[in-house]
C-alpha cells in the first residue's frame, strides 16, 4: 500500500473525504454568519445556539408529535427563523446603529439565556434521535465505508450553500436585500419595507444555522450545549473567509473542513487548535480576510 | 474686549467647578479606601481578596476597551499565563519569596502581551477581537497540552509563602492587605495613565483613529503600549489569584472568562475609572451568591439574562448612569 | 423492632458521650454541604438529583443524629475550583460545615480536599473519576466512594482481553482523566496477553468524531477502546455505529459509561457495549426499592453516584451517631472501622488512603430485543470482587499507607 508521510493513501483518501463533508457542515453554519454580519453587521453570537435550538425542535417534535425527519428538515428551519424574526424585532433591533461589538454581547446574553434554560429542562446528556431508515446503512468505496447519511449531508448542504449564495448574490431579491441594508433610507424611498427585510434576513441567517442543526440530530450527540463548542470554531472559519464575503463563508468552511481533517490524521490533539493557527496566519497577510474586502 | 472678559469669566468658573469635583472625587476615593480597610473585619476576606483579583482583571481590561476602544477577545490567555507562572515557579523553587512569583507570572504575561499586541494591533474593529480570540486560544491549547499545568486536575498546593521572606501570607488579614496594596497601585497607575497626555492620545485614538493620525501620532505605538500595560495588569491579576487561592485552574485561560471580563466592564461602566471595580464585584457576588441560593442551577441564563438588560437598557454601566443621573440632577 | 433499635443506639450514644470527653456535636448541629456541578457538563451524572439522594438519606435517618439536628447547604461548583474554593473556605471557616460531598470536576475535588485537609473538616468525593484523588492527592479528610479509573480500565479490560480482544486501538481524550485511563488500559491489557497497537489523543470535547473512527477501522486493532467520557463518548459511540464499526468484526469497550449516557444513546446504538459500573438500579430487590423512591423523587433513575451519595451521607450519619462527635477524625476513623453494608454495596471497606474499596460490576448493554423499557439498559455479567478492582494499596503514592 502506498503511504503518505507515513499514512497509507487509502486511510488519506478517507480523511479527505471525511474532511469536505465536515467542512460542508461548517460552510451551512458559517453561511448563516456571513449572512446576518455582511448585510446586517450584526455579530451573532447566538449562532451555535441556534444551530443546538434547530437539532432540539428536531427530536421534541419527534417525541412528542412523531413529526418525522422530512418535515422537521423544513418545520425546524422555520420555526427557529420565527424565534429569530422576533429577537430581532424585539431586542436587536433596539442596538442599530450602535457599535457592532454591542450585537455581539447582546447575542451572547441570548446564547447562554437559552442554554441555560433547556438545560434545566432536558439535562445534558443528550436526546435520542434514530437515523431516518432511509439513511441507514452505507456503500464501501473501498478506501472506506460512506454512510449514506454523510453523503446526503454533503449533497444537501452544498444545494443550500450554494441556493443562498446564488439568491443573494445574483437574483433581484438579493439585490434589493444589499441596497436596503446598504443604504435604507433610499430603499425606503422606493416603497421598500427596510426593517422588515432585516428581520427577515436575520431569521433566514438563523434558520440556516437551525438547518444544520437538523441535519446534526442524527448523527450528533444532542445537548443544549452542543452550539457552544461549535461556535467560536465557526466563527473563525468566517473571519478567515473575511467577514460579510457569503462565497468566502462556504470555500473556507469546506476548506478548513479539509484543513482539520489532514490534522486529525497527521497530529490529532492539535486539531481543534488549527482553525485558529490558519486565521492568525491569514489575518498577518490579508488582514480582512481570504476573500473580503479591505474596509 | 468684553467677550474676553467673559470667557475668562466662564474658564474660572469652569476651574472652580473642576476643582470642587476634583475635591468631590478625593472625598469619595478616600471612602472607599477606608470601607476596603475595613472590608475584613466585617466580610470574608479570602472572597474580598476574589474580588479585587477580578477588580485589578477588569481594570486592565477596561484601560484598553473602554479607553483604547480595542476590544480584546483573548484577555483569560494573560490571567491564565501569570497564575499559571507564579503557581508553577512558587511551588518548584522553594527560595523564591512569593513577590518573586508574582513579578514573574506579570513578567511572562507581559512579554505574551507584546507578542500578542504585535500580531494584531494592525487589524481593526471585529478582526482584532477575533484575531486576540484565536491567540487566547492556542495559549489554551498550550495550557491543555503542558504537563506542568495538570491539565483539567489543574495546579494546587501552591505556597502562599512570605512576602519578602518576613510576612506571613497564610494569613488571611496579611494576604488581604497585600493583595489590596498591589490593587490600589495598579488603580492609581492606570488612573494617573488614563489623565496623562499619553492616555488623551489613547482616547483620541478611541474617539477618531484617523484624525489621530492626521495630528501626527503613531498611534500603533500608542496602541502597542497600552495593550501590554493591560496584559501585564491582567496577568497580574491572575498571578495574585493563584497565590490567594492557591490553585490555578484551566477555567482561567477559557474562552469564557474573556467573555466574563467584558461582561464586568459593561456592567460597571466602560471607560469610568471605577465601573470596571463596581462591575467585577457586582458579577462575581451574582455568581456567588447565585450558585448557592435557591436558582443555583439557574446562573447562567441569569447572567445572561443580566448581558441583555444591560445592553439594551444601562449601555453605560452602573457607574457610567450614576454620573449621568447626577450630572443631571445635581447640576 | 425499630423502636427498641433505636432506644439501644441512642442509650449506646449517650454512654458513650459521657465516657468520652472529645465526643460532642459543635453547635448541637451536623452541617452537611453539597457541591457539584448544578448546571454545566456532568450535571446529570449527580447535579440537582444528587442533592435529592443525600436529602432523602438525611430524612431516612431521622432527620437528626443524637439530638442534634442536620442542616444540609449547598451550591453549584460551575466546574471551576475557584468557584468550589472559596464555597468551601467560607463554608468551613464561617459556616461550621462539616462534611462536604458530591464533588465531580477532578479540579474541585483536589481543591475542595486541600482546603478541607488544612481545616480538618471531611469530604466524601462521589464524582469524579481521577484515581489521583486517593493516589498522589490523598489527604487524611477525604473519602473516594463511588468508582474510579483504576477498576473501570480492570473491569472491561481484563473482560474483552479474555474473551479474545488481543489487539487495541484506544481513542483517548487529551486531558488529565483520558491520560489516565489510557495508562491504566494498557497496563490492564498487557498484564493480560494483550497488545496495544496504537493510540490516538483527540481534543476534548470533539464534535465530530469520523476521522477517528475510520482511523481506528483502518488500524485493524480487534478491539477499539474509548478512554474518554460523557458527551464524547456518546457521540463515539454514535459514529462508530454509523460508520459499521461493530459490523466489520471490531469490538467497541468504552471505559467510562454512566447510565444517562447509555439512556441517551439508546440500546439500538450502545447494545453490547461492555463496560464496568460500580452499581445498577437493577441488581436486586434493595436496589430497586431504594431506586423506585428515587425515581418517585425525580423522575430518572439514579446513577451510581446518586446510589453513592446517598449511601455514603448515611454511612457518615452512621459513624457520627456512634462516634456522637462530628470531629473529621474521629468520624473517618469511625467509617473506616465499620464496613458498609446496603444497598450500595456489601463489605465496602474504607482504605487508610481514603478509597472506598467495593465489589465493582461488569455489564453489558441489553439488545432492543431484550430492554423492556427505557431504563432497562444493563445485564450484569460478572461481579469483580473489591481485591481485584481496585489499585493495591501496594502500588500506591498515598503517604498514608504504611508500607
Amino acid at each position: 500500500m502506498s503511504m503518505i508521510f507515513g499514512v497509507p493513501l487509502a486511510v488519506l483518501s478517507g480523511q479527505l473525504l471525511i474532511g469536505v463533508i465536515n467542512g460542508a457542515f461548517y460552510a451551512l453554519l458559517s453561511l448563516g454568519l456571513a449572512v446576518i454580519f455582511g448585510l446586517l453587521k450584526i455579530i451573532n453570537f447566538a449562532h451555535g445556539a441556534m444551530y443546538m435550538l434547530g437539532a432540539m425542535v428536531t427530536v421534541i417534535m419527534f417525541d412528542v408529535m412523531g413529526v418525522n425527519y422530512w418535515v422537521a428538515l423544513f418545520m425546524a428551519p422555520l420555526l427557529v427563523g420565527v424565534v429569530g424574526v422576533l429577537i430581532e424585532y424585539f431586542l436587536l433591533r433596539r442596538i442599530a446603529g450602535q457599535d457592532h461589538i454591542y450585537s455581539l454581547l447582546l447575542t451572547f446574553g441570548i446564547a447562554l439565556l437559552m442554554q441555560g434554560v433547556l438545560t434545566n429542562i432536558y439535562g445534558v446528556s443528550g436526546l435520542r434521535y434514530s437515523m431516518p431508515d432511509l439513511f441507514k446503512g452505507g456503500i464501501n468505496l473501498g478506501f472506506m465505508f460512506l454512510p449514506y447519511y454523510r453523503a446526503w449531508v454533503i449533497g444537501i448542504a452544498l444545494v443550500v450553500c450554494f441556493g443562498t449564495w446564488f439568491m443573494i448574490e445574483k437574483t433581484k431579491l438579493g439585490a434589493y436585500l444589499r441596497a436596503g441594508t446598504e443604504d435604507a433610507q433610499l430603499m425606503q424611498g422606493f416603497g421598500i419595507n427596510v426593517p422588515l427585510l432585516v428581520s427577515l434576513t436575520y431569521g433566514f441567517g438563523v434558520a440556516l444555522a437551525a438547518f444544520a442543526g437538523v441535519l446534526a440530530a442524527p448523527i450528533y450527540s444532542v445537548t443544549p450545549v452542543m452550539g457552544s463548542h461549535i461556535l467560536i470554531t465557526v466563527f473563525a472559519v468566517v473571519v478567515i473567509g473575511g467577514m460579510g464575503s457569503i462565497g468566502g463563508a462556504i470555500i473556507t468552511g469546506i476548506l478548513m473542513g479539509v484543513v482539520e481533517g489532514l490534522t486529525k490524521t497527521f497530529y490529532p490533539p492539535a486539531s481543534s487548535a488549527v482553525i485558529f493557527l490558519v486565521m492568525v496566519v491569514v489575518l498577518m497577510f490579508r488582514p480582512a480576510g481570504l476573500f473580503g474586502k479591505e474596509a | 474686549m468684553s467677550q474676553s472678559f467673559d470667557s475668562t469669566a466662564i474658564h474660572q468658573a469652569i476651574l472652580e467647578q473642576q476643582k470642587a469635583d476634583a475635591r468631590k472625587k478625593m472625598v469619595l476615593n478616600v471612602v472607599l479606601v477606608l470601607l476596603l480597610v475595613a472590608a475584613p473585619f466585617v466580610l470574608y476576606p479570602v472572597f474580598l481578596m476574589k474580588i479585587l483579583c477580578f477588580a485589578l482583571f477588569a481594570v486592565a481590561f477596561n484601560l484598553l476597551f473602554g479607553f483604547t476602544g480595542l476590544l480584546s477577545f483573548g484577555h483569560a490567555a494573560f490571567l491564565a499565563t501569570g497564575g499559571y507562572t507564579t503557581g508553577y515557579l512558587l511551588t518548584n523553587f522553594s527560595g523564591l519569596t512569593t513577590e518573586m512569583g508574582i513579578l514573574a507570572g506579570t513578567a511572562v504575561a507581559t512579554l505574551l502581551g507584546l507578542a500578542f499586541a504585535l500580531l494584531s494591533i494592525r487589524r481593526q474593529g471585529i478582526y482584532f477581537a477575533m484575531v486576540t480570540l484565536a491567540l487566547a486560544q492556542l495559549v489554551f491549547f498550550f495550557f491543555v497540552q503542558s504537563e506542568f499545568t495538570g491539565g483539567e486536575d489543574g495546579m494546587h498546593g501552591i505556597p502562599r509563602g512570605h512576602l519578602l521572606g518576613v510576612i506571613d501570607l497564610n494569613n488571611n488579614f496579611n494576604m488581604y492587605y497585600f493583595v489590596l496594596a498591589v490593587f490600589l497601585g495598579c488603580y492609581l497607575l492606570v488612573q494617573r495613565i488614563v489623565s496623562s497626555p499619553y492616555g488623551q492620545v489613547l482616547k483620541s485614538i478611541k474617539q477618531n483613529e484617523p484624525r489621530a493620525v492626521s495630528l501626527g501620532y503613531n498611534v500603533n505605538r500608542y496602541k502597542v503600549l497600552a495593550f501590554v500595560i493591560s496584559a501585564a495588569l491582567a496577568g497580574l491579576a491572575g498571578s495574585m489569584k493563584s497565590v490567594v487561592f492557591q490553585l490555578a485552574s484551566l477555567n482561567d485561560a477559557h474562552w469564557h472568562m474573556s467573555g466574563e471580563v467584558i461582561l464586568m466592564t459593561l456592567v460597571g461602566g466602560m471607560g469610568t475609572l471605577l465601573g470596571p471595580v463596581v462591575g467585577a464585584t457586582f458579577v462575581v457576588n451574582v455568581e456567588y451568591h447565585l450558585s448557592q441560593g435557591a436558582l443555583r442551577d439557574w446562573v447562567d441564563p441569569i447572567l445572561g439574562g443580566i448581558f441583555i438588560l444591560v445592553v439594551l437598557a444601562f449601555r453605560s454601566g452602573i457607574v457610567g448612569e450614576l454620573q449621568k443621573f447626577f450630572k443631571k440632577n445635581l447640576g | 423492632m425499630t423502636m427498641m433499635k433505636k432506644l439501644l443506639t441512642s442509650a449506646v450514644a449517650s454512654a458513650m458521650m459521657a465516657t468520652g470527653a472529645q465526643a460532642a456535636i459543635s453547635n448541637d448541629t451536623v452541617k452537611i454541604a453539597y457541591l457539584a456541578d448544578m448546571s454545566g457538563t456532568y450535571r446529570d451524572l449527580a447535579g440537582p438529583n444528587g442533592l435529592k439522594a443525600m436529602e432523602m438519606a438525611i430524612a431516612d435517618f431521622g432527620g437528626e443524629v443524637n439530638g442534634a439536628k442536620i442542616e444540609v447547604v449547598s451550591a453549584d461548583d460551575r466546574n471551576s475550583a475557584d468557584v468550589a474554593s472559596s464555597t468551601v473556605r467560607r463554608w468551613v471557616e464561617n459556616e461550621d460545615v462539616d462534611l462536604v460531598a458530591g464533588l465531580v470536576a477532578s479540579s474541585v475535588s483536589i481543591a475542595v480536599s486541600d482546603i478541607l485537609e488544612e481545616n480538618d473538616r471531611l469530604g466524601i468525593v462521589s464524582g469524579s473519576a481521577a484515581s489521583s484523588i486517593t493516589n498522589e492527592h490523598c489527604t487524611p479528610n477525604h473519602i473516594h466512594y463511588v468508582y474510579d479509573t483504576y477498576p473501570l480500565a480492570n473491569g472491561t479490560a481484563s473482560a474483552v482481553v479474555k474473551e479474545g480482544g488481543k489487539t487495541w486501538y484506544v481513542l483517548t481524550a487529551d486531558y488529565a482523566f483520558g491520560h489516565a485511563l489510557e495508562g491504566d488500559v494498557t497496563r490492564v491489557v498487557e498484564a493480560n496477553g494483550g497488545e496495544i497497537i496504537g493510540t490516538l489523543r483527540h481534543p476534548f470535547p470533539t464534535p465530530d468524531f469520523s476521522s477517528f473512527i475510520l482511523q481506528a477501522q483502518a488500524s485493524g486493532a480487534d478491539v477499539v477502546a474509548l478512554a474518554n467520557a460523557g458527551a464524547d463518548t456518546t457521540n463515539a459511540i454514535n459514529t462508530a455505529s454509523e460508520f459499521g464499526l461493530t459490523q466489520s468484526g471490531q469490538t467497541l469497550a468504552a471505559l467510562l459509561l454512566f447510565l444517562n449516557d447509555v439512556k441517551a444513546l439508546g440500546v439500538e446504538a450502545a447494545q453490547g457495549i461492555q463496560l464496568t459500573t460500580g452499581w445498577y438500579w437493577d441488581m436486586n430487590d434493595e436496589t430497586r426499592a431504594w431506586s423506585d423512591r428515587f425515581m418517585e423523587e425525580t423522575g430518572a433513575r439514579p446513577t451510581m453516584i446518586h446510589a453513592g451519595v446517598y449511601s455514603s451521607t448515611m454511612q457518615y450519619l452512621k459513624a457520627v451517631e456512634a462516634t456522637g462527635s462530628d470531629d473529621a477524625q474521629t468520624v473517618r476513623k469511625q467509617m473506616m472501622d465499620t464496613p458498609i453494608n446496603d444497598m450500595f454495596t456489601k463489605n465496602g471497606v474504607i482504605r487508610e488512603d481514603g478509597r472506598m474499596v467495593h465489589d465493582m460490576y461488569l455489564a453489558e448493554v441489553k439488545t432492543p430485543a431484550e430492554s423492556k423499557n427505557e431504563w432497562d439498559l444493563y445485564k450484569i455479567l460478572r461481579t469483580i470482587p473489591a481485591e481485584e478492582a481496585y489499585r493495591p494499596l501496594s502500588e500506591s503514592k498515598c503517604p498514608l499507607v504504611n508500607k
